[in-house]
């Protein structure tokens, strides 16, 4: 019986060979390495130079932020003593106030009961396997800012006490501006994108005018101009709290970057949607309620999380007009004499960094996850 | 010490001039090119134009004897004297906005040639191409129809984030018009909207010049 | 055993894992200068892991590949040696979108074989009148047929003048109508002496062109044999079970 090794030949196979392991140095981490790491001189010669890179810095900032830091102490003195370490304890002590600001005391668990409501409604509609999230989201974006406004603010009439917004400062403020800016700016982008898409020429063309000027101006000067001429369009000697134009411009802003990612979400839904929709005789709104915008809004959740990600970083622009957010809140803190000392800066950022990276990256996975899950569904 | 009157004309006019080294190395490009077409053989174009843009004005440099001195900083007094000296504020704000965006870009850009199909670069490394050849020629041109219009989004958002100069205190026109003159004229409405139509004007141009280019990367299609 | 440089081809016990898959196991496979070879089996027998590993776009483990005399191992430059003699047509076509369909043909003869341009332009519209389509010459991919897609990709393949083309599964992705345009360039190629490897499932193309089949299954090379005997007469029962289920 000839080999195949011979060409021309006819050949059968006797006995079944062995399937057998691969061999060692093709699988595991060091395989890895050698496929990812040093593929070639030029990677090779790349990964030495990020190794020496990381070897450099990266010890140091380990040092500095855990084995020579100072973790609790009454007051800087031991931080201006230890100055090649990091002075948590200044965070340590300071973390009321850069979570509340210099909101009442007595008061702190009406943030508390906020944040615990709006955390769970958030978690509710996010999550895709919980039920009635349709229930959710009516709760979310119609009660949720209700409770928010009466709790937060204080009413008299219902035994809590009112407190002005010029004591609201640190992470809560920062995390209202950024739900009022999603929740308010959701519905308001879903509106203007449809506009931009109608066939009607006025809507369309203000759509439009809108979108492009929001998009086209920095958010600092939207800021200014909600903060300035906000009280030009209100009837005379309603005087708008602190609050509310830096809000009303934050909202304006996303509603702009929305409405271009449910725009994406439409135009890229299946014609044959509309289509059969309107073949069933249903109505503009209901088409749009009911069949279309669901899954177009389900298309650009990716999208959506990437536009809240930079709302949330945005919200420390609110700091320009006025509003104690979480950074400037940290720029007061600074202030304080008890604890000044060269290391207190670089803490203080280092801390405010982390802070942010923790929630965008938290987010962003979240968003990662979504898309893996919604190309498995349209694959193929 | 002097020089015969060719040689200074020869560096004055010629060597030490950056605008015509760099016509040279687009003419050297230009005549690589049409080499390549008619025989074939490839001239190492980049490697020439680095060297003619920044080697002859080096060397018009030293053959003139370095007429150019530099001034370096000198500590004088509390101060600086001498040097160029950048405002701390603008290192700050250039130093920030070149590392967000950055970050922002490089995964702009890795999403677009990930998006590539790996079949085009099989096929290009089946053909015999080099893995540069193949990223230049193939992968590349296809990966920028994706690149662009998001990359567009990131140019646009540096230009509005160059307004965030209020917060180092760089003197921006955010900070000066928006904030000096606003407070010293309470002119709201004028100064808002001339603010604002300074921004929309350089986002629209910028935003009309980079579609106008992403066209031109446009698939044909049937 | 001497390396026979008239072998096109040789596998000497080739091993090749995916992870911890093991895809090819104790391949052995000569192929003579000419010789026109179809590999066929069911899925997942890593008949198109073979043919990617003739010009390295798969990664063998363990033992010999030879292409026209060269041993494949991990030098690059090698490699593209042997890329250049060595034409692959895909399932996908794979043509370079954009791109006119000549600048697709004369890519690689203008920065790898360093050919004039005027010269690989020739040579271009030669081999897509082989082909027959020198009239698409200008056109863009999308904007051509899936049959024309593919003889354009076979013609650009051919503009390397390559010794050795593989095929893998060249009309799997083609509407029925354009099957036989694309086989009967490939045949018409095989004719004139071209060294081939095919992946497919056409067996009227292998019944009429090859001069061996080869029957894989789960990694291993089950049996080959000349297509009228092998037809015919399967000696080997797997080989008796696919049959039965592809002749119907």
């Amino acid at each position: 019986m000839a080999t195949p090794a011979t060409p021309g030949a006819a050949y059968v196979r006797l006995a079944s060979g062995p399937v057998l392991p691969p061999p060692p140095l093709s699988r595991g981490a060091i395989a890895w390495m050698r496929a990812n790491l040093f593929s070639s001189p030029l990677s090779s010669a790349i990964t030495l130079a990020l190794a020496a890179l990381g070897l450099w810095t990266l010890p140091p900032l380990f040092l500095w932020a855990t084995v020579h830091a100072v973790w609790s102490a009454p007051d800087g003195a031991l931080c201006r003593a230890h100055q090649d370490g990091a002075c948590w304890a200044f965070v340590a002590q300071k973390l009321d106030y850069l979570r509340y600001g210099s909101y009442p005391v007595a008061e702190r668990w009406r943030v508390d009961a906020v944040e615990m409501v709006g955390g769970a409604l958030i978690v509710w509609l996010l999550w895709t396997g919980a039920p009635r999230r349709g229930l959710g989201a009516v709760l979310f974006f119609l009660g949720f800012p209700v409770l928010a406004f009466v709790l937060l603010r204080g009413a008299d009439s219902l035994g809590l006490p009112v407190v002005d917004t010029l004591l609201w400062g640190g992470v809560f403020v920062s995390l209202v501006t950024a739900l009022v800016g999603i929740v308010f700016s959701l519905p308001l982008g879903v509106l203007l994108a449809l506009g931009r898409r109608s066939s009607l020429p006025i809507v369309r063309a203000a759509s439009v005018v809108f979108i492009e000027f929001v998009r086209g101006v920095p958010f600092i000067t939207v800021l200014y101009m909600a903060n300035n001429m906000l009280p030009l369009f209100l009837p005379p000697g309603w005087v708008p709290d602190r609050f509310v134009p830096p809000l009303v411009g934050t909202a304006l802003f996303a509603a702009a970057y929305m409405a271009e990612e449910v725009r994406g979400g439409l135009q890229s839904l299946d014609k044959g949607q509309y289509e059969g929709a309107m073949a069933l005789g249903l109505g503009y709104w209901r088409m749009m309620g009911l069949i279309v915008l669901p899954q177009a809004l389900t298309l650009v959740i990716p999208g959506l999380v990437n536009n809240f990600i930079g709302l949330f970083k945005d919200t420390t622009l609110v700091a320009i007009v006025g509003m104690t957010d979480f950074l400037a809140a940290m720029d007061n803190a600074f202030k304080d004499t008890v604890w000044s000392g060269p290391t207190i800066l670089p803490t203080g950022y280092v801390f405010a960094g982390l802070f942010y990276f923790v929630f965008c990256y938290a987010m962003s996975r979240y968003s990662a996850a979504m898309e893996r899950r919604l190309a498995v569904g349209r694959r193929g | 010490m002097e020089h015969p009157i060719w040689f200074t004309v020869l560096v004055n006019r010629l060597l030490a001039k950056p605008a015509l080294a760099l016509l040279g190395a687009l003419a050297f490009r230009f005549w690589a090119r049409r080499r390549q077409a008619s025989s074939g053989e490839r001239a190492p174009v980049a490697l020439v134009a680095i060297l003619a843009i920044v080697g002859l004005p080096t060397l018009a440099y030293f053959a003139a004897g370095e007429p150019i001195g530099f001034s370096l900083a000198k500590l004088s007094g509390f101060n600086l004297s001498g040097g160029l000296q950048l405002y701390p504020e603008f290192a700050a704000l250039t130093f920030g906005l070149v590392t967000y965006t950055a970050g922002f870009i490089a995964e702009i850009v890795r999403a677009g040639v990930l998006a590539v199909p790996h079949g085009q670069s099989e096929a290009a490394r089946a053909l015999g191409l080099h893995r540069s050849l193949t990223m230049k020629l193939v992968v590349v041109p296809q990966a920028m129809r994706l690149i662009i219009p998001p990359l567009t989004s990131q140019y646009l958002n540096i230009i509005k984030n160059s307004s965030l100069a209020v917060f180092v205190g760089y003197p921006d026109l955010v900070l000066i018009f928006a904030g000096t003159v606003l407070n010293q004229t309470h002119a709201a409405v004028q100064v808002m909207a001339i603010t604002m139509a300074v921004y929309l004007a350089i986002s629209l141009s910028v935003a009309f010049a980079l579609n106008l280019f992403n066209a031109r990367n446009a698939l044909k299609e049937r | 055993m001497a390396a026979d440089e008239g072998n096109a081809i040789e596998f000497v016990d080739v091993h090749k894992w995916y992870g911890a898959f093991h895809v090819l196991r104790a391949v052995n496979l000569t192929v003579g200068r000419g010789e026109r070879i179809v590999v066929c089996g069911p899925s997942g027998s890593g008949k198109s892991t073979l043919i990617r590993c003739v010009n390295r776009l798969e990664e063998h483990q363990r033992g010999t590949i030879r292409v026209d005399g060269v041993e494949l191992t991990a030098d690059i430059k090698r490699i593209d040696e042997v890329r250049r003699e060595v034409g692959m047509v895909f399932q996908q076509f794979n043509l370079f979108p954009h791109l006119t369909i000549l600048e697709n043909c004369t890519l690689a003869p203008i920065w790898v074989r360093k050919t004039p341009k005027r010269e690989a332009e020739e040579l271009a519209m030669k081999l897509l009148a082989r082909v027959k389509i020198p009239e698409q010459a200008l056109k863009y991919p999308g904007q051509l047929s899936g049959g024309q897609q593919q003889r354009v990709a076979i013609a650009r393949a051919l503009c390397m003048n390559p010794k050795i083309m593989l095929f893998d599964e060249p009309t799997s992705a083609l509407d029925p109508e354009m099957v036989k345009e694309v086989l009967d360039t490939m045949t018409a190629l095989a004719q004139d002496g071209m060294t081939m490897i095919v992946v497919t499932h056409e067996m009227g193309f292998a019944r009429k062109v090859a001069d061996r089949v080869v029957f894989m299954d789960q990694g291993e090379i089950v049996e080959i044999n000349a297509p009228a005997e092998f037809f015919a007469n399967p000696r080997h029962e797997r080989t008796r079970l696919f049959l039965s289920q592809i002749l119907r």
